[in-house]
């Protein structure tokens, strides 16, 4: 441990600069990830546990489009659309299957996708790992700010993740759109009753789950290089965001993995062995104080 | 009367040259074919390595490495007419299935021999399954030194035909001494996997370059999870920490994504950075921007050692397998080479007689530093391979430059590491 170096951190804006901006980028990436399987839990009652995949299947789809296209916008757009549709797919004709089953056979159903995704990727792109490298348009000097280093790219993925945040917020609660789902998610039986296919909306918030899973894997791939399997990691970590977040609350998403990406930066300072004990911990402790999360509803009494 | 003595002993004759004959012929139906299957009964060996999961790459170029040296052999007509037959199992890149699946390989399998492709926790599991059911056994890609260093460990039946974390470190810490010299290096800092390979070789790196170079100074060593996605908040600290130079033991999708995210902090501008594990073709082929002052370690280059025999090769297996082989693809190639020629050396495929030939073998070898590589007898392990480090580029040759290691150098050093830990 070293205490001392994270108290000198905090004292120097240079330090403080740095740790922030990595700890936003760090956030920003898990929001996107999270806020889809917080999404899905919130209306459909499930839990994605092959949200990672899809996060995988983005940053492959997003390595394939970049390598056709050059252009990383229309290879993030090429990604998000990708695993959009597939997801809207696995919902439809498996996961729809498993609505009302036990929470058992839905981890089934998901782990067995998790695996043929893992095979698949393998058989398609090949075992070993894969890297996008920096597109040229961000191969730029980091900048200086206040002393501290902010990675141009970084801001690219900080501003990304943050306009993505801004239109699911505009459209979760400007929208009719919006309101449907809303109301799907708090009550499915009244919904349906006053004429609302909520199949339709199932399918729509698990693609919209999707798209952003494989806009997430595709904003990283340049710098995170890809493998088979890569997305068992994020999972973790999304399921430790949205608990602490809340299940189904998409502000507490990003609430919680900007606090998971700011206490792994200066985690790192001051505790630099125990970052992920850290993580952990932050997690049993809502779970004890308030178990449904930071922006969670109060289940009903 | 005479006569009819000499007459009548003519008929059990001849019915015993009749019997003799449906003898024959019956082993001709059935015992000569039953000798004639012995002979051509092939020599099968089994191969546990890791075939799926992050590394399973580094498996698949092992077997493919395996399968051109075995198709070599078994079209110069085998050991007598018996044919070397593979069997490849995977082992998940786990310790315990390791372990199942060499036992299962031995006992339910038929295969008199190992040729043990796992990595240094897989390793060490097949070692005491190959000490308890006492096969022959060569490991080809645990690197963790104490494997064959230490005597507790060691075992009369098993070998081991790779590199060692020891030999890459000596030649590592002098090199890295010798640049640290010129560029007046004395600020270090490492960022290594936190497990047993990337704690212990980071230390020997350290310990070697500061025996050759007593300014070197390390500052501070950053830990970071096997397989982590980002490593933001380790270049972060590296950043804040300002050394004059990095090392570190990263490898595969893990150095690639740490160079990819270095490279957006200008971690690697005005500094130089270590890396034993980037010189492999694996890394090479995917990191678009190598920085300038990236040294490495060869892992496996067609140009290092620079000869024909290297280059034709890597052309080989290339030509077969379309894509570059990797460094556990030499090791698992020189590893098959050894068993071969301590079969045809021991005239035999006994255990017993092989550990006996392959003692102290020398054999040519287009990955030796002088063209030949030996099975060192006291410690069952190889040396004289090609063990390098030097400046990277970003196209072939990759390491136009390399300082070649000197094997006596190696060695006394060697020997002196090994009696500071009671080995020797």
């Amino acid at each position: 441990m070293n205490p001392t170096e994270l108290f000198e951190c905090v004292t120097s804006l240079s330090c403080i600069v740095t740790q922030t901006s990595t700890g936003l980028i760090v956030g920003a990436l898990l929001f996107l990830v999270a806020t889809g399987l917080t999404l899905i839990f919130g209306v459909l009652g499930v839990i994605n546990f092959a949200h990672g995949s899809l996060y995988m299947l983005g940053a492959y789809l997003g390595l394939t489009g970049y390598r056709m296209t050059g252009s990383f916008l229309l290879a993030t757009l090429i990604a998000g659309a990708g695993v959009g549709l597939f997801a809207l797919l696995f919902e439809r004709f498996f996961m729809r299957r498993v609505y009302n089953a036990d929470v058992l056979m839905q981890l089934l159903v998901c782990y067995a996708f998790i695996l043929i995704l893992d095979d698949a990727v393998k058989l398609i792109w090949g075992a070993e790992f894969q890297s996008m490298g920096m597109p040229d348009a961000f191969q730029a000097p980091p900048l200086f700010v206040g002393g501290g280093i902010i990675p141009l790219f970084y801001l690219v993925l900080i501003a990304a993740a943050a306009v993505i945040a801004l239109v699911l917020w505009y459209v979760l609660t400007k929208t009719r759109t919006g309101k449907i789902v809303r109301a799907a998610a708090h009550n499915p039986t009244m919904t349906s009753a006053l004429g609302l296919n909520t199949n339709l909306i199932y399918a729509g918030v698990f693609a919209c789950g999707g798209v952003l899973a494989g806009m997430a894997g595709a904003l990283a791939a340049p710098v995170r290089s890809m493998s088979p399997g890569m997305g068992f990691s994020i999972l973790i970590e999304s399921f430790i965001v949205t608990v602490i977040g809340g299940m189904g609350s998409v502000s507490g998403a990003l609430v919680g993995a900007l606090l998971i990406g700011l206490v792994r930066s200066f985690g790192s300072i001051g505790f630099p062995s125990f970052v992920e004990g850290i993580m952990f911990l932050a997690m049993a402790l809502i779970l004890v104080l308030k178990p449904s999360g930071l922006m969670g509803r109060e289940p009903r009494v | 009367m005479s006569h009819k003595r000499t007459d009548t002993p003519a008929l059990p004759q001849r019915r015993k040259l009749m019997q003799g004959a449906a003898a024959l012929a019956g082993m001709s139906a059935i015992g000569l074919p039953a000798l004639s299957f012995a002979q051509n009964k092939p020599i099968r060996v089994g191969m546990p390595t890791i075939l799926s999961g992050r590394v399973a790459q580094l498996g698949l170029s092992s077997r493919n490495a395996v399968m051109i040296e075995v198709e070599k052999f078994n079209a110069a007509g085998g050991f007598g007419g018996r044919k070397i037959e593979m069997v490849v199992r995977d082992s998940k890149g786990q310790p315990q299935e390791a372990a199942r699946v060499a036992r299962e390989l031995v006992n339910s399998e038929g295969c008199e021999l190992l040729l043990d492709a796992e990595a240094s926790s897989g390793a060490f599991a097949v070692h005491e399954v190959a000490r308890d059911l006492g096969v022959f056994c060569i490991h080809t890609n645990s690197e963790t030194s104490s494997l064959t260093a230490d005597p507790k460990l060691r075992i009369p039946n098993a070998f081991r035909c790779a590199r060692q974390g020891i030999h890459d470190a000596i030649v590592g810490g002098a090199y890295a001494a010798q640049v640290a010299k010129e560029k007046g290096l004395t600020r270090w800092m490492s960022c290594s996997p936190d497990y047993a390979y990337g704690r212990d070789t980071t230390a020997e790196f350290f310990q070697y370059a500061k025996h050759f170079n007593k300014d070197i100074e390390v500052t501070g060593d950053i830990w970071v999870k096997l397989f982590q996605a980002d490593y933001s908040e380790a270049i972060t600290r590296l950043v804040q920490g300002r050394p004059q130079a990095i090392y570190s033991c990263l490898w595969g999708g893990d150095l690639s994504s740490f160079i990819e995210q270095g490279n957006i902090y200008a971690l690697f501008k005005e500094r130089q950075f270590f890396a034993v594990n980037m010189a492999d073709y694996t890394v090479l082929s995917v990191v678009k921007n190598v920085p300038p002052g990236l040294n490495s370690g060869n892992r496996y280059l067609r140009s290092v050692p620079h000869t024909e025999a290297n280059d034709a090769w890597a052309e080989a297996y290339q030509a077969k397998n379309k894509e570059l082989p990797t460094n556990w693809a030499w090791q698992n190639a020189a590893g098959i080479n050894f068993l071969t020629a301590a079969i045809q050396k021991a005239n035999s495929v006994d255990g017993a007689k092989l550990a006996d030939a392959l003692r102290g073998l020398t054999i040519d070898s287009p990955f030796g530093s002088n063209g030949k590589i030996t099975m060192r007898a006291d410690d069952q392990t190889i040396v004289d391979y090609a063990v390098a480090w030097g400046e990277l580029q970003n196209k072939e040759p990759y390491m136009p430059t390399p300082l070649i290691g000197d094997w006596q150098q190696i060695v006394e050093l060697e020997t002196e590491w090994k009696k500071s830990k009671g080995w020797a």
